[in-house]
């Protein structure tokens, strides 16, 4: 009954996923929405603004350095948690 | 490990493997890379050490609490490096907006606070994965 019930539950999400990944716009297409002029703004003017010649790079600590900034702490947090998981319940098994 | 071909082979590779992850930080404004490549690079170096030579010997060089300080000094000196922007009269994190010069595009000191946040970028991301293989492995 319950592997019933989970098929009437995923199907329809199935379905629905793959009828949105059918309307994304075709892979590497000249015409696509994301090409518009944010791009072309980092290719032409990225060297000139950010002073790297790596474009990517501009972008990730130059345009958009608060995003790298949290990412940062990202790692960060996922040190913490480890410890917190593992050193945690030492201290409990300790006390 | 007591195997002598893995101690040898390693021990010839390491330097070169570091060599080239701190080569990637430092060109990070200039190839493909950067400080999460770099730095991802460098720690990796430091786990395969730790994995051949055991975790004693690494413990000895970089201890515990010095890799969790560097671990935690990335962040801030990113967000210090932030300030500096303000300081200036200028936004958050702004570089060359700031009126800092950023110098030649395309030699190695140039890119002005791009270069020193991938500094620390790399450090932090090489001391996190050191950090992380060390809990990991301290808690067996």
């Amino acid at each position: 009954m319950r592997k019933i019930f989970a098929l009437v539950v995923l199907l329809p999400c199935v379905a629905a996923l793959i009828l949105l990944a059918a309307e994304l716009p075709p892979y590497a297409c000249p015409d696509n929405p994301t090409n518009n002029e944010v791009p072309a703004r980092y290719l032409e003017k990225g060297v000139e603004e950010a002073g790297a010649i790596n474009i990517v790079t501009d972008i990730i600590v130059d345009y958009r350095a608060y995003d790298t900034l949290i990412e940062t702490t990202v790692l960060f947090t996922a040190l913490v948690a480890v410890m917190l998981v593992l050193k945690g319940v030492e201290k409990q098994n300790a006390r | 490990m007591p195997d002598k071909i893995l101690r040898e082979i390693t021990s010839l590779l390491l330097p070169f493997i570091q060599m080239y992850g701190i080569y990637v930080v430092f060109h990070g404004h200039l190839s493909p890379g950067g400080g999460f490549a770099g730095g991802m690079v460098l720690g990796v170096s430091l786990v395969l050490y730790i994995l051949v030579f055991g975790l004693d010997s690494c413990l000895r060089k970089i201890p515990h609490h010095l890799s969790s300080a560097l671990e935690s000094f990335g962040t801030l000196w990113y967000a210090a490096v932030g300030f500096v922007g303000l300081l200036r009269g200028a936004s958050f994190l702004m570089n060359k907006g700031a009126g800092i010069d950023v110098g030649t595009p395309g030699e190695l000191f140039s890119g002005g606070l791009i270069f020193i946040i991938t500094i620390g970028v790399g450090v932090k991301v090489a001391s996190t994965m050191l950090s992380l293989f060390y809990t990991l492995v301290e808690e067996d």
